[in-house]
């Protein structure tokens, strides 16, 4: 049995060692916001943050996970979360939706460490998250509008 | 399964008895279909009283949504049709989906409750509309007795019925039990196009909140008591089967409890994905591969190149092609290779299945809910209404949910009814069993062959199409294969709007192991490609400014005119560009609606590519949402682009050589164009298709901006096949 701190609470896991937190979050936490896209660190779908920076889930094991901080979409409740998170709305950047959890965790974490970020910033930032929908116009779009809303 | 489509002449079917019966319970407003529409047949196992709208107490509007969500917003736009004409408030207004039943929830272009073909909108418009107005009649009429007034002095708008000669006002909520007294007439009054409020406007979509905090479910996110996750080990060979296997080892994995056969290949059963698919890499299989494709993609395209030597089957004849190029003193030829291509959706195939007190439940993103349904109860020996589908969000689709066996759905209920033991299962499929499972855009060869007259106007042109049937085998055979053509084959080519004097297509329809799927636009992803290209080389013949040579080509086609007007009154067509750039221009027809693109790309000093800009002109009929086809022609781009740029399905003696993203890389945010996007004012009253349509000249706009850039033409895609690199 292991035992993790998520989203602020410890809670304890009956799986194998080396199973990834994707499935520990989704399966045995029933935690679904964090997705499966490709299980190889290429989509960015099960982006969660480990100790505040942005992590592929599908690539840390739970044997790792001893003494970090992770949280998920469902612990996020920063200005910088809840700012992506309105200026996603306002734009109506999502389509499908599948890949836009790990969009607006990334958003988020390149918000809080770059409050202005240009168009490059942007795509540095978000170039490992996949979006079939090509949704990456208004997610830009979306990105500098919730820069905006932290200014104001 | 063929009988299961039946396609309507009519594309909306006119009322001509009453259409909808109005009933209330608990204070809720139900609006369905008289029986008499729904031809006395039982109705399969609801849990809804209403068939399209239900309309609370608390004036909450439920809209019914017959189609699936798969993000192309059809959630939000048929739910904008019923508040445009019931008069709806935007913010009362939910949506859920309809369960499986072909006789309340058809799709009326096919007889067949299903999503695709960019049909949603156009098909239930004015279903929808009827049913909204049914609504509003009734509420119109139950507030003229309560307020002792005229129905003529009374409008409905925002969720409340308004008398604006006295200023009263009764809310929705406050007249559903009235209402539902109230008997609809036979022909309903639809609202007046001037006084649409919705239609036309931005309004927020209904998804958008779910699906920013990670609550919108998917079926992946799916959870019963007692659930078991299954992966299936298929033939890694298109055409393989099962010959033996040894569970042992993976048996031993921790988490895994069981292993089984299946008619798709061995299923792991376990207590979470995870150990479920290390238990299927501990799995000793012997694949029986004496009837596969053991092929590789070289051999297969020359088979195709060399079939495309010859003339196919007749498509269409006019004039005499073949004399005019024999006499012409110089010929455009070109020969087109395209490969297999995966849908990859964010969110690969799965589907729980529960069978339980002589029942199956199904979750799954379901996009063919009749195929679905008769096929789950084929497996489980169950009547049809016993099988129930859950629709939820689909994470993408692209084509890949909809098939003609119910596929992935059909795995999971197989899996759940060998168990035996109403155990709930959800089967997952890897992003690996993805891109290797087949259900690809078949491998298409084009040869052609054309010359231009004395006024530089196409006069003959030769056409061989060299492909995989998609539809033969599918319900849609009946309807659409045709003397031997399959439609989806010859689409965009067949029936060009392009006036050519002297036009000879023909199509061979090759057999292939490796099984083949419409993907986005279908047949129009590699017509498109070449009409568009071709044409672009007859405009250089000719000495033509590209997009001159196509409005003088199709002027007597008013879309397409508007469309290539507005491109070219919208976009920076004919202004000076710098060095290393260039500007590509295409339109193109499929699913009723007419998109044209013009790109913009640069080269590097390193010689890489980027693509800068797009505009893109679209006549989608009428727009009832803009914001949502503004979105989905800036998909269709991205779409379309990442398939010509990059993608392809390669196969090693048989074996595909790609296998996640890393190898099958779509467009990432960095290589993201700007997509400027006009919707052209329609001629066309009603709404026509989106999610599709902006995919077909993506890929020839750019690539005819790549041949004025680099004087090369591009045959063979994707384009890394000609060694371009992209920034």
């Amino acid at each position: 049995m292991a035992s993790i701190k998520l989203n602020g609470q410890r809670v304890s896991v009956d799986a194998a060692p080396d199973t990834p937190l994707l499935w520990v979050i989704r399966d045995h936490l029933n935690l679904t916001g964090t997705k499966f896209g490709c299980g190889v660190a290429s989509c960015g779908a099960c982006t969660i943050l480990v100790d505040g920076e942005p992590m592929r889930s599908c690539q840390f094991r739970l044997e790792d996970a001893e003494g970090v901080e992770i949280s998920t979409i469902e612990g996020q409740e920063d200005s910088a979360f809840k700012n992506v998170q309105a200026a996603w709305r306002e734009l109506d950047v999502v389509q499908c939706g599948y890949c836009q959890s790990g969009q607006v965790m990334a958003a988020a974490a390149l918000i809080r460490s770059n409050p202005k970020p240009t168009d490059e910033d942007i795509d540095e930032a978000l170039n490992g998250n996949l979006c079939r929908c090509g949704t990456y116009q208004r997610i830009r779009a979306a990105v500098h509008l919730a820069a905006e809303k932290m200014e104001a | 399964m063929k009988n299961l489509f039946a396609p309507k002449n009519s594309a909306q079917p006119q009322p001509t008895r009453r259409q909808f019966i109005l009933s209330a319970a608990a204070g809720v407003l139900t609006v369905s279909l008289a029986p008499s529409i729904v031809s006395g047949a039982a109705k399969a196992a609801s849990p809804y009283a209403a068939d399209f709208l239900e309309v609370a107490a608390d004036g909450t509007i439920t809209v019914i949504a017959k189609h699936f969500e798969m993000g192309q917003g059809t959630t939000t736009g048929l739910a904008t049709i019923v508040a445009e004409e019931l008069g709806a408030d935007w913010n009362n207004v939910m949506v859920r989906w309809a369960p499986a039943d072909v006789k309340r929830y058809q799709n009326i272009f096919w007889g067949a409750q299903g999503t695709g073909g960019s049909s949603a909108m156009a098909n239930s418009y004015m279903q929808l509309r009827q049913a909204g107005a049914a609504a509003r009649y009734a509420f119109l009429e139950a507030a003229s007795k309560r307020l002792g007034a005229s129905s003529a002095e009374l409008v409905a708008e925002d969720s409340m019925v308004k008398h604006k000669p006295s200023g009263k006002s009764i809310s929705f909520g406050d007249l559903t039990t009235d209402a539902a007294g109230v008997k609809v007439p036979e022909q309903l009054p639809l609202k007046d196009s001037k006084s649409f409020k919705l239609f036309g406007k931005h309004i927020a979509r209904q998804d958008s909140d779910a699906k920013t905090d990670g609550s919108a479910i998917f079926a992946q996110d799916v959870k019963l008591p007692g659930m078991l996750k299954a992966v299936i080990a298929r033939s890694p060979y298109f055409g393989g089967t099962l010959k033996s296997f040894d569970a042992t080892e993976a048996l031993k994995v921790q988490g895994v409890v069981k292993v089984i056969e299946t008619s798709r290949g061995v299923a792991v059963l376990a207590k979470d994905t995870w150990a479920a698919m290390q238990g299927r890499e501990m799995l000793d299989i012997q694949w029986n591969t004496s009837g596969a494709e053991l092929r590789s993609s070289p051999e297969i395209m020359d088979a195709y190149l060399k079939v495309a030597e010859t003339k196919g089957t007749k498509v269409r004849q006019e004039g005499n092609a073949a004399t005019k190029l024999a006499e012409a003193n110089d010929r455009i030829e070109a020969t087109y290779q395209f490969p297999f291509l995966a849908h990859a959706p964010m969110e690969a195939l799965n589907a729980v299945a529960h069978i339980h007190d002589g029942m199956c439940e199904i979750w799954a993103g379901s996009q063919f809910p009749t195929i679905e349904q008769a096929t789950a109860a084929a497996i489980t020996g169950l009547p049809l209404e016993k099988v129930e589908i859950h629709t939820v969000y689909a994470g993408g689709s692209f084509g890949r949910r909809a098939t003609p066996n119910a596929d992935y759905i059909a795995e999971a209920v197989e899996i759940a009814h060998r168990l035996g033991d109403s155990t709930p299962v959800h089967l997952v499929w890897s992003r690996e069993d993805d891109i290797r499972g087949g259900r690809y855009r078949p491998v298409a060869v084009h040869k052609v062959s054309a010359s231009v007259g004395a006024d530089g106007m196409p006069e003959a042109w030769e056409h061989t199409i060299v492909t995989q049937s998609i539809l033969k085998g599918t319900p849609f055979e009946p309807v659409l294969v045709k003397d031997g053509i399959d439609s989806t084959s010859v689409e965009g080519v067949g029936d060009t709007p392009y006036p050519i004097p002297n036009l000879d297509v023909s199509l061979h329809s090759i057999e292939s192991k490796v099984p083949g799927l419409w993907w986005r636009s279908v047949g129009h992803t590699h017509t498109g490609y070449v009409m568009e290209t071709m044409i672009d080389a007859c405009a250089k013949k000719a000495g033509v400014d590209a997009l001159d040579y196509r409005i003088k080509l199709l002027k007597g086609h008013k879309r397409h005119s508007d469309v290539l007007a507005e491109l070219k009154a919208k976009s920076r067509w004919g202004k000076p560009l710098g060095k290393n750039k260039a500007r590509g221009v295409a339109v193109h027809e499929s699913f009723g609606t007419v998109v044209g693109h013009v790109v913009e790309i640069s080269r590097d000093s390193d010689g890489y590519i980027s693509i800068d800009h797009v505009t893109s002109a679209v006549d989608c009929g009428l727009a009832v949402n803009p914001d949502v086809i503004e979105a989905q022609v800036q998909s269709s781009v991205v779409y379309g682009l990442s398939a010509v740029m990059q993608l392809q399905i390669t196969l090693d003696e048989g074996l595909v050589e790609q296998d996640n993203f890393p190898s099958y890389e779509p467009m990432r945010i960095s290589q993201m164009p700007e997509v400027e996007v006009h919707i052209v004012k329609s001629s066309v009253p009603t709404p026509t298709g989106i999610g599709e349509p902006g995919v077909p000249p993506i890929g020839p706009a750019f690539v005819n901006a790549l041949t004025n850039l680099t004087g090369e033409t591009y045959t063979k895609l994707p384009l890394a096949e000609h060694g371009v690199d992209f920034a």
